[in-house]
């Protein structure tokens, strides 16, 4: 049996006394693409934000190529309890290193070029020289169709090349999972392709995706998994095809009718 | 049908004449004409004692006390001010409650009291020492008369004090930054202050600068105040050349004349500071920079 790359295990997350995830457990294979859907307000985010721990999750486990986030499992040996025990700052951040976000808004430092962008993760935080760093960057930029603007600003790009920039710079850190948080939600209709090819891409270079979309057409086409959650629970999962298809049930139903 | 109408052709218009506008511009020269003639004919002005004291060795001695103290001590409030917002924006209640207690003494008593006491504070402490406290082993121990001249007690004084105010405005600028800046370094495994100082704080300077700019023009000024405690910068000197001279009217003009000049340095060098920190706003591509000219106009060469 091949491990999970994330393993999600009985996951429950409250923001005060709003519980937003009520019991989530879900595995994403190696190299596998998850497409999560749902209305708005039903924990799409959040989820995705609980692995790499942007939020820290009130009940359950999550497992990233057999890493926990978050915490050390205490083993009770000598003098310590039994238990959880929160990991040190810079251990989380190793573990957030490995681990790409691309959000709805981009995000881009608007202080630096596309190419700084991308190079600044393997700058700052993996410690690589510059010249490998910048040939790394253009590699990517090339990648994601974008080697003429390196020198542009993210002001000057459109939200379509903001949003590959983006990509490109969390792959600049080589990561095992890649998380999508409805990539091209805020982009004009005709940016939104330029943006689902690159993804399509990485998901043919077997680049493992956990991704939350509206996008039903690249869920059926690129995803070997896809999740319905409604209010903090998963509805309704399965092949694609079967879920967007013959939904078996009534919620998963009116929400497709709602979004094709 | 293709008739090229006149509403077609690029618009070239004339302004509407303004008579009102050339008779307020001619009055406003008219103004300072005279102005200008009252002050350079006055004899009580002495042009030839104000002329001879701008480069005065003490006037300039002054000067350079001036320089030294506002750049010393707007730098170490600068740092005050940075590691102040940064721990009024923590998540520890004790770092909080320190910041709070800072800002909330030394921006509640004023400045003059401030410089007074630090001149003063062998009154208090006699000795100034370091090493285990509560009465422990001493590795250094001075005298504070010794440590403390005019010049460390204005530094002292003028720095905390900055560093009050820095806070807030440092704290503003940290706060303006969109909170998705945070999210997205801390998604890449930066750590805290590389977060800080990599992706935070270079975009709050965009927000901190034009008030750290008053505040340094300010500064310039209020160094003045240290005259109290027999500083030795350029308005203490001027007034002791005129106790000696009583040409009063004349080196508080000299002083003056020093001061609108450092100001007006201080001014374009903010202009410069802030296109710095506008890269990525206003739109231009770092080639195009490049064929910038230093007075930011695109040369056509
Ligand atoms: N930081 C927070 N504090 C309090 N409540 C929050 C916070 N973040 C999210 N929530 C709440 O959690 C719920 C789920 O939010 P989430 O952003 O995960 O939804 P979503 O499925 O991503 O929705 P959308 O499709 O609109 O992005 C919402 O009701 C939201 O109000
Ligand atoms: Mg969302």
């Amino acid at each position: 049996m091949t491990e999970a790359m994330v393993r999600i295990s009985q996951v429950r997350k409250s923001f005060g006394s709003h519980e937003v995830l009520r019991g989530i457990s879900l595995d994403v294979p190696e190299r596998g693409v998850v497409c999560v859907v749902g209305p708005s307000g039903s924990g799409k985010s959040t989820l995705l934000r609980c692995v790499n721990r942007l939020e820290t999750i009130t009940a359950g486990r999550i497992w990233v190529d057999g890493e926990l986030i978050g915490y050390r499992e205490l083993d009770g040996r000598g003098s310590r309890r039994r238990g959880l025990c929160l990991l040190k700052p810079a251990e989380l951040c190793k573990q957030r290193e490995s681990i790409g976000m691309v959000f709805q808004r981009f995000h881009l430092f608007p202080h630096r070029t596309a190419l700084e962008n991308v190079m600044e993760g393997p700058v700052t935080v993996q410690r690589v020289n510059r010249v490998d760093a910048e040939r790394l960057a253009r590699r990517l930029l090339d990648r994601v169709g974008l080697a003429d603007r390196a020198d542009y600003y993210p002001a000057q790009l459109s939200g379509g090349q903001q949003q590959r920039v983006a990509i490109a710079r969390s792959l600049a850190m080589s990561p095992k999972l890649m998380l999508f948080d409805e990539p091209t939600s805020a982009l004009d209709p005709e940016l939104v392709q330029e943006v689902l090819t690159v993804m399509r891409d990485l998901a043919a270079d077997g680049m493992t995706m956990m991704v939350v979309t509206h996008e039903m057409g690249f869920a059926r086409e690129v995803a070997d998994h896809l999740v319905f959650i409604d209010g903090g629970v998963i509805v309704e999962q399965g092949p694609p095809r079967e879920v967007l298809g013959n939904p078996r049930h009534e919620r998963t139903r009116a929400f497709l009718g709602q979004v094709v | 049908m293709v008739t090229k109408t006149p509403d077609a052709e690029t618009i070239r218009a004339v302004r509407p004449p303004r008579p009102g506008r050339w008779v307020a511009a001619g009055a406003a020269v008219l103004a300072l004409v005279w102005l200008a003639y009252t002050i350079i004919v006055n004899e009580n002005l002495h042009w030839d004692v104000i002329g001879g004291y701008l480069t005065d060795d003490r006037i300039l001695g002054g000067l350079w006390v001036t320089i030294q103290l506002t750049v010393l001590s707007m730098a170490i409030g600068l740092a005050l001010g940075v590691l102040t917002a940064v721990f009024q924006l923590s998540d520890s209640p004790v770092l909080r409650g320190a910041a709070a207690l800072y800002t909330w003494f030394f921006r509640g008593t004023p400045l003059l009291v401030q410089l007074i006491f630090w001149f003063n504070i062998g009154l208090v402490f006699p000795e100034i020492s370091f090493g285990i406290p509560f009465d422990g082993p001493k590795l250094i121990e001075f005298q504070a008369n010794e440590l403390i001249t005019p010049f460390t007690a204005a530094l002292l004084g003028l720095a905390i004090n900055e560093g009050a105010y820095m806070a807030e405005i440092v704290r503003a600028g940290i706060r303006a930054v969109d909170p998705g800046q945070r999210e997205a370094a801390e998604a890449l495994g930066m750590s805290h202050t590389q977060v800080l100082r990599r992706v935070v704080l270079p975009q709050a300077m965009r927000v901190i600068i034009p008030p750290t700019g008053n505040q340094f023009i300010s500064m310039l000024k209020t160094t003045s105040m240290v005259s109290v405690i027999a500083g030795a910068e350029l308005l203490t000197v001027a007034q002791r050349i005129y106790l000696e001279n009583f040409e009063v009217i004349a080196l508080l003009i000299v002083a003056s004349i020093w001061y609108l000049v450092l100001t007006t340095i201080a001014s374009v060098g903010q202009h410069f500071i802030e296109r710095r920190f506008n890269r990525g706003y206003d739109g231009l591509t770092r080639r195009v920079r490049k064929n910038l000219n230093p007075f930011g106009f695109r040369s056509t060469a």
